[in-house]
């Protein structure tokens, strides 16, 4: 029988090793339900693994989508790390898709139209603030009434998108839109621009790259960034230290909210250029994959988020290429999260082969 | 007949062997006293005799026959309870029902709080079988562990350290329900490392160090000092006390009043000290009855007192948040080392941090270079044992993590160090370095206070003595003129009454 | 009149899912297990239940679908995060998510289908009673279960030894268990009676309320319920009122709409997640108090060994 023996020191080997493993097994099993659905297997796993990475403009896809993935993960890597745990980056997303393209519309309709993507930044700043203000609330509620942060961001999350719906179906809605739930395009002068000709590709992934970097600082070699992981380690020691909960509480929030906001905004402002119901297909809940599959570690995100925009790539082009249905994409990833928690004892853990002496009862312990 | 024989016990884990071929015999009857330091194999040998834990190859033999438990709940039915050092009690149920989850099935609730009943008024130990344990005293919930352990009329008696918590007086109480229930034919297992209770209490001893056995006497024939040499090798060495010179006070304490801010905890009453530099005060007292929260209130984890109520040099600090008071110089050594003291997952570099701010540069940044260096440093002047800077805090042993930590905050050449339970769980050499480093530290200047359970520390250390009791806080008084009596009265909190009070004391819980 | 009546009936169909569920997350907890995939679990359980309510016609087989379902699911949980120790949060929130994206990829086939039509449930003579008959007594067989289970539940915890073991065992695993009893497969066993309940709240949204199948049925009662066990500070009884409670407000939305208030219905929808954090809020205010009724060992992770 096998047995799981602790070991005397957590292996680093198998810290890294652990997403690799977990998402070997994905493959398995990806592998074997395309085979149940009547696919070929390769074809259909070339399809995730393969295909989104078979050319330029396949990998600035890529990127494309990876581009909020890493920010919205990036802002709840530091989150978790401080033992917060902010659920509701969607709804923090989608507030700030909702504050950029507020200030989009505002600037054109107050006249102010100047070069293209001039105003950009300006649409970015109103989409950090907006995540942080939704991502505040839930600060709020916990540093005033100590209602779980969990509940509060998820339950805002219902909220954003209903306030989303509201502003499309209703006040925002273009008026020379045939009735559909959408806001006038928005003016040249808001967009993010592509980063060269032909590609949907924005400037926003380097925004993500530089991000990459500041975070890493601040994790590994900033005051701040240590209080906080004090924090989220041992609150004892946070206390004992002088470290104010209060502080690391209202800190991992809204740049966590600020993060998924700039995401959202980038969205709007860049791919979508106009706001309608479908802004994010769920990039909050997948960046929080992200952040896990990443290890909580800014270079451990840049990689997951590649590999996670790669799925949802792939569950597009298996749709249309092999009429694969597209839910698939939300098993694997779902999938590799569990698969990576169960791989992630072997950090903590040394799995045995005890023999079959083990079932005639005579056990040593 | 034996009632517990163990011949060539041994149980190897993947690091240590933890006990190497030990033997061990008890007669019915017997109290019998398992002396050892931390590490030794106590609680090992027990666990195999309780069955938690399976030896390697020979099993013990119980009554002549071989001890096949292979569980508590097995071993409770063949007559062999346990009470442990760290109760296994649930603060929300009743006394009753914590009983009633210690027994099999076959009795009804009713029917156990009866018993209790009887119990109790045989041995003389009070439970309210109705109470919520939460509200109880330790040492009433210590009862309620004996009264679990009695009901399953048990022949073998295990007790791990049970005197920790209890006031003198309270400890005699115990001995005479032990030796009662001795004489009815129960043997006891007495754990513990405090020589003069097993010379006092135990017929027969068996001293373990490093897992082996290394000598099987009678108590009532040996020395203290022939005892901690099977004990540890050798006699520790007497500490240098010089005698006291005080200087200006240093920390003030007046009325410091605190409600307790956890559902379960000690309010404070009105406490008031003086500590000068040059002198070292201890503070006595049996744990739970608010050290813990005046730690707090002194080290400022808890800044709800008055800003007037503790004083560092004059100035008020009562708001002050721990850094602050780090800054005037008022430096804090908290009882738990993983996860207060020190971050267990982190490096001991990254644990200087935590009350050490030298390494930071500007704006913040982590130099990570002088960190290490300043960890080594501390590991090198304090002899601590680790695999070097980078070693994990939770890879270090107890003792040598109290070295750090203790180290770390000597280091910082305070001017009032603050040390809660400096030697709990720490290994003899430890913790003698320890306390000789704490002397050290007042012979220097320094204005020490140590609150400590272990009276005998705290008569080794202080200059003088302050008692704890449920809150409030009794005189000092000058350590050449107190007595373990004296002391143990006042730790019912009797020391503002008078002769009168002896007898109450004597029946107090 | 007969209009507050139909309303409070409705609020009883509406709080029924709610209940179950919260009722499941009770047992959960109570032995100390945070299970954030009562989400996901209730998806699965919605598009098992309808299922099989399709294949055979049977309310019953549909519930016993979603409750091996749910089972099955939290068993999962429950391997992982009581023996091989993995975050409750994060293992929790992996059920939400893979049963999010596994029940949308199998619900595809069941989207726009629809069950036979629901038998009118009426208790004889009761229904017949003015008021009283067309609000309490006209509810499907589930939801007077639902109320005998809250009733079931209550006594078990509270008056039987297996009730206090596991309430023990929510208090202090390390007590429990150095006391000899079977701290993890108490837990396991309490995980999946949770998630069997969550089950069949999940079957019987999907075809008993709604009655129907699409992604994202459950639209967060999964997180309500989680809310709700802290709302009811940790006690059957309360988790049903605050079932019921959760059902009217979510009630209230059409009751204001077809009053013709002028507020857009998105903006109504909002109104069972707003009231949901107010509530939290105002029970979660006093530290202390929740201190007291949180099972101690909520959340943290038990390891036998130590």
């Amino acid at each position: 029988m096998l047995r799981l023996e602790p070991r005397a020191q957590p292996s680093m080997a198998m810290s890294l090793a652990s997403p690799l493993i977990a998402l070997a097994l994905t493959a398995v099993i990806a592998a074997l339900l395309f085979v149940a659905l009547g696919k070929d297997p390769v074809r259909g796993l070339s399809m995730f693994f393969f295909e989104p990475l078979n050319g330029l403009r396949p990998v600035t896809e890529v990127l494309l989508k990876a581009t909020p993935l890493v920010l919205c993960a990036l802002g709840l890597a530091v989150c978790y790390r401080s033992n917060v745990w902010n659920i509701g980056a969607e709804g923090q997303l989608l507030l700030g898709a909702i504050a950029g393209g507020g200030m989009a519309l505002w600037l054109a309709e107050s006249g102010f139209i100047g070069p293209r993507g001039a105003y950009a930044p300006l649409v970015l700043a109103a989409g950090v603030l907006g995540g942080m203000l939704w991502a505040g609330l839930t600060a709020l509620l916990r540093d005033r009434f100590n209602a779980s942060e969990i509940l509060v961001s998820l339950m805002l999350v219902y909220v954003a998108q209903q306030l989303l719906n509201y502003l499309v179906f209703g006040p925002w809605k273009d008026p020379r839109g045939f009735n559909f739930p959408q806001t006038p395009t928005f003016d040249a002068s808001t967009w993010l621009l592509p980063i060269a000709r032909g590609m949907r590709l924005h400037w926003g992934a380097v925004v993500a790259l530089v991000a990459i970097v500041v975070f890493w600082i601040f994790l590994f070699r900033s005051w701040r960034g240590y209080q906080l992981q004090v924090g989220g380690l041992a609150p004892a020691a946070a206390r004992y230290a002088g470290f104010s909960s209060r502080q690391a509480l209202w800190t991992a929030l809204l740049i966590s909210g600020g993060m998924a906001g700039l995401a959202g905004a980038m969205e709007a402002a860049g791919p979508l250029r106009q706001l309608t119901p479908h802004v994010s297909t769920g990039y909050g809940f997948t960046a929080i994959i992200v952040a896990f599959v990443g290890r909580l570690h800014p270079l451990g995100i840049l990689l997951a988020g590649i590999l996670l925009s790669m799925l949802l790539i792939g569950g597009e082009l298996a749709q249309s290429r092999i009429g694969l249905p597209n839910a698939l994409t939300g098993v694997f990833q779902g999938l590799l999260l569990f698969l990576l928690l169960a791989c992630d004892t072997l950090i903590a853990h040394r799995v045995r082969w005890q023999g079959w002496r083990a079932l005639s009862g005579r056990t040593v312990q | 007949m034996l009632r517990l024989e163990l011949e060539n016990i041994s149980k190897q884990y993947p690091a240590v062997k933890a006990n190497d071929r030990v033997s061990l015999r008890v007669q019915p009857g017997e109290i019998h006293a398992v002396l050892g330091e931390n590490g030794a194999g106590k609680s090992t040998l027990m666990k195999i005799i309780y069955g938690a834990v399976r030896p390697d190859e020979v099993t013990p033999r119980f009554n002549a026959q071989t001890l096949q438990a292979a569980s508590p709940a097995a071993a409770r039915a063949l007559g062999i309870s346990m009470v442990y050092q760290h109760f296994s009690l649930f603060d929300t149920l009743t006394a009753a029902e914590n009983v009633w989850l210690g027994l099999d099935r076959s009795q009804s609730l009713a029917e156990v709080s009866r018993r209790i009943g009887e119990v109790a008024s045989v041995y003389g130990l009070d439970v309210d079988p109705q109470r919520p344990v939460h509200t109880l005293s330790v040492g009433e919930r210590q009862r309620v562990e004996i009264v679990r352990a009695l009901l399953t009329n048990p022949q073998l008696l295990i007790l791990d350290e049970p005197t920790s918590v209890l006031t003198p007086q309270a400890v005699d109480r115990l001995f005479v329900t032990l030796r009662q229930l001795a004489a009815g034919g129960c043997s006891i297992l007495y754990i513990s490392h405090k020589l003069d209770e097993i010379r006092a209490l135990c017929h027969h001893c068996t001293v373990l160090r490093g897992g082996r056995v290394t000598g099987e006497v009678d108590p009532t024939q040996e020395t203290n000092a022939s005892l901690s040499r099977l004990m540890i090798g050798a006699e520790p060495p007497p500490l240098q006390h010089r005698p006291a010179a005080p200087g200006e006070v240093a920390l003030e304490v007046r009325g410091l009043t605190l409600a307790s801010d956890t559902p379960f905890g000690t309010a404070l009453d009105d406490i008031s000290l003086q500590l000068r530099r040059g002198e070292i005060v201890g503070i006595a007292g049996v744990s739970g009855n608010g050290q813990q929260e005046l730690m707090a209130a002194l080290s400022g984890e808890d800044v709800r007192a008055d800003a007037d109520a503790v004083r560092l040099f004059g100035a008020p600090v009562g708001r002050a948040g721990p850094r602050a008071r780090r800054e005037q110089g008022l430096h804090f050594v908290p009882e738990e080392r993983l996860g207060r003291g020190a971050v267990p997952t982190m490096s001991l570099a990254h644990n200087t941090l935590l009350t050490r701010g030298e390494a930071l540069g500007r704006a913040g940044w982590l130099r990570t270079g002088a960190m290490r260096a300043q960890a080594a440093a501390l590991i090198e002047r304090f002899k601590v044992k680790a695999g070097g800077p980078q070693a994990p805090a939770r890879s270090l042993s107890g003792g040598n993590l109290q070295k750090f930590i203790v180290g770390r905050e000597i280091d910082a050449r305070p001017r009032v160090l603050v040390v809660s339970q400096p030697t709990w769980g720490v290994d003899v050499g430890a913790a003698s370095q320890i306390r000789a480093e704490l002397l050290a530290l007042r012979d220097a200047g320094c204005a020490v206070l140590v609150v400590s359970e272990e009276l005998e520390e705290l008569f080794e250390l202080s200059d003088r003595l302050h008692v704890i009791a449920r809150g409030r806080l009794s005189p000092s008084v000058p350590v050449a003129q107190a007595t373990v009596e004296q002391i143990g009265l006042w730790m019912s909190g009797l020391w503002d009454a008078g002769p009168a009070a002896t007898e109450t004391a004597a029946a107090a819980p | 009149m007969n209009e507050f009546a139909l309303l409070l009936a409705a609020t009883i169909a509406s709080g029924t899912t709610v209940a179950l569920a919260g009722l499941g997350l009770l047992l959960n907890e109570k032995a100390g297990v945070l299970n954030l995939g009562a989400e996901g679990m209730m998806l699965l359980a919605a598009v098992a239940g309808f299922a099989a309510a399709l294949a055979t016609g049977s309310d019953l087989m549909a519930f016993g679908a979603g409750a091996l379902v749910g089972g099955l699911a939290a068993a999962v949980f429950g391997v992982l995060v009581i023996w091989l120790n993995t975050n409750q949060y994060a293992t929790g929130l992996a059920l939400s998510l893979f049963g999010a994206g596994l029940s949308a990829f199998i619900g595809q086939a069941y989207t726009g289908k629809k069950l036979q039509d629901q038998v009118i449930h009426e208790v004889p003579i009761l229904s017949d009673l003015p008021f009283v008959g067309d609000a309490f007594f006209k509810q499907h067989p589930m939801a007077y279960v639902t109320v005998a289970m809250v009733v079931l539940c209550a006594w078990f915890l509270y008056r039987t030894r297996a009730g206090l073991v596991l309430r023990s065992v929510g208090e202090s695993p390390e007590s429990a268990h150095a006391l000899g009893y079977p701290v993890r497969w108490i837990r396991l066993a309490a995980v999946v009676a949770g998630g069997a309940l969550c089950g069949v709240a999940g079957a019987f949204l999907s075809v008993v309320y709604a009655p129907m199948w699409v992604e994202g049925l459950v639209a967060g009662r999964g997180w309500i319920a989680l809310a709700l066990t802290t709302f009811a500070t940790w006690r059957p009884g309360r988790v049903l009122l605050g079932a019921y409670l959760f059902g009217g407000v979510t009630m209230l939305q059409f009751t204001l709409q077809g009053m013709g208030v002028q507020i857009a219905s998105q903006l109504l929808a909002m109104l069972p997640y707003v009231a949901t954090i107010v509530v939290l809020a105002l029970i979660s205010r006093n530290p202390l108090w929740i201190r007291i009724n949180m099972p101690a060992s909520l959340g943290r992770p038990f390891h036998p060994g130590a």
